[in-house]
């Protein structure tokens, strides 16, 4: 059977990929359009190693067919930083070693900016609760609160 | 596997009913898509139910609020009148896996998945939901209890599909709320969960009133005995204790890793007490609005 031709917009660039109906935006990603960044941790939606923001939703990319993907508007974690220039929650997280293995940490990334973008001063606890989604087996949770705590003050210029 | 993606509802079900039984309505995808992954359906038909109009609207009409199949959950989260009309069923929608989760699953996908643990089902149950679902033979309207009939399995028939729900005006003084016991706070299954919606009159009793459990039995349950505990009283301490008593009861629950049937049978009835205090003061709180 034919494959699907379909064109998105990712980090900005208008992008044309084909897939099969069974590959999700995340094999997608990775696979046809070797943006590795993104990673896979469970493929079933229960970790969110594979967040990207799709028209500005967060949503797990392994619960997205790539066929699903025409026409939308998709940020994965190559798109946050400035060229050699970091995300403030890039640096944040490097500054409060809010990583150990870091296959967790682009969707962590991606979460907390989509996180920070709908509530710029969030709490202890809405920042617990906003990342939710993105499990961490390694850091134990506290520098990467730490971290976007400390990214959104800065962010907020304060 | 082919893929459609209609823009009618009619051209869904034409779709539905061509594959029989070997197509699959895909709106959020995060039950479907994870099914396929483990192997547990290997559909020949998507037919992807996101690009019909009819099924992406929130609507206030003068008779309620009509929401679509296709409407996600944080579409909904961010609807503020909405969420404010029906915090109870919020309770259970903001409980649907995380919040990626819920930028593309949909209530329509938790009711017909047809988990006995899905927590959006006992709190549109409780609101006294209503369900269009469309078929080959046309549209019919069922209250959101008759929709799952155990594990997997809903009463829905080839080519049919859930259009839209629709909650009715609240009656002035009413509240809803939906609890859930989990180990953890987050991204994990209900052990029990109880929604309840009541309503009071000027004087404060209770005239009015739904219970609906899940993660109990095979399917959520509506459970008549246990409104009745609170309706014509003041939903005070005796009146709570007949309800957990009544909530208790009503639980046919297996034994499985996340709780045994005794357990299960006890929080039910602690669940009940809690959320139908939440309800009855979200109640008096609108009243006063
Ligand atoms: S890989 Fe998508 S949630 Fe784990
Ligand atoms: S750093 Fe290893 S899983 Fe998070």
């Amino acid at each position: 059977m034919s494959k699907h031709h379909i064109t998105t917009t990712i980090n900005g660039d208008e992008v044309d990929f084909l897939c099969e109906t069974s590959q999700t935006l995340l094999d997608v990603l990775r696979d046809e359009l070797r943006l590795t960044g993104t990673k896979e941790g469970c493929a079933t939606g229960d970790c969110g190693a594979c967040s990207v923001t799709l028209d500005g939703v967060l949503v797990c990319s392994c619960l997205v067919l790539g066929v699903e993907a025409g026409g939308k508007k998709i940020e994965t974690i190559e798109g946050m930083a400035d060229g050699d220039k970091l995300h403030p929650l890039q640096r944040k997280f490097v500054e409060h070693v809010a990583l150990q293995c870091g296959i967790c940490t682009p969707g962590l990334l991606v979460a907390a900016r989509s996180l920070l973008a709908k509530n710029p001063d969030p709490t202890e606890e809405e920042v617990r609760f906003g990342l939710a989604g993105n499990l961490c087996r390694c850091t134990g949770y506290q520098n990467v609160v730490e971290a976007v705590l400390d990214a959104a003050a800065e962010m907020r210029g304060a | 596997m082919r893929y459609e993606a209609p823009t009618s509802v009619e051209a869904a079900i034409e779709l539905l009913a061509s594959g029989k039984g070997n197509a699959r309505a895909l709106a959020g995808g995060t039950d479907v898509l994870v099914q396929m992954q483990l192997d547990v359906i290997e559909p020949e038909l998507l037919v992807d139910i996101k690009n019909i109009a009819e099924l992406r609207q929130i609507e206030k009409l003068d008779d309620g609020y009509h929401f679509g199949a296709a409407v996600t959950g944080v579409e909904l989260m961010d609807h503020e009148d909405f969420c404010s009309t029906w915090p109870g069923v919020m309770d259970g929608v903001k409980l649907i896996g995380s919040l990626q989760v819920r930028g593309r699953a949909t209530v329509a996908g938790n009711v017909c998945n047809a988990s006995p643990a899905a927590d959006s089902v006992p709190a549109l149950i409780a609101a006294g939901a209503i369900a269009t679902i469309a078929g080959p033979n046309g549209r019919r309207d069922i209250p959101v209890e008759d929709i799952g009939i155990g594990p997997g399995n809903t009463s829905l028939v080839t080519g049919e599909i859930l259009v839209s729900f629709f909650l009715a005006k609240a009656r002035p003084n009413s509240g809803g709320a939906y609890l859930r016991f989990t180990p953890r706070t987050e991204m994990d299954i209900a052990v029990v969960g109880v929604g309840i919606d009541l309503t009071l009159d000027d004087d404060g009793i209770c005239t009015h009133a739904r219970v609906a459990l899940g993660a109990v039995a095979e399917k959520a349950l509506l459970v008549e005995e246990a409104a009745a505990t609170l309706i014509g009283t003041r939903v005070d301490e005796p009146a709570l204790d007949n309800l957990a008593a009544a909530a208790s009861a009503a639980c046919r629950p297996i034994d499985d890793k996340r709780g045994t049937k005794e357990y299960r049978i006890e929080v039910a009835g602690v669940l009940a007490r809690r959320a139908a205090t939440t309800a009855l003061n979200r109640a008096k709180s609108a009243g006063k609005k």
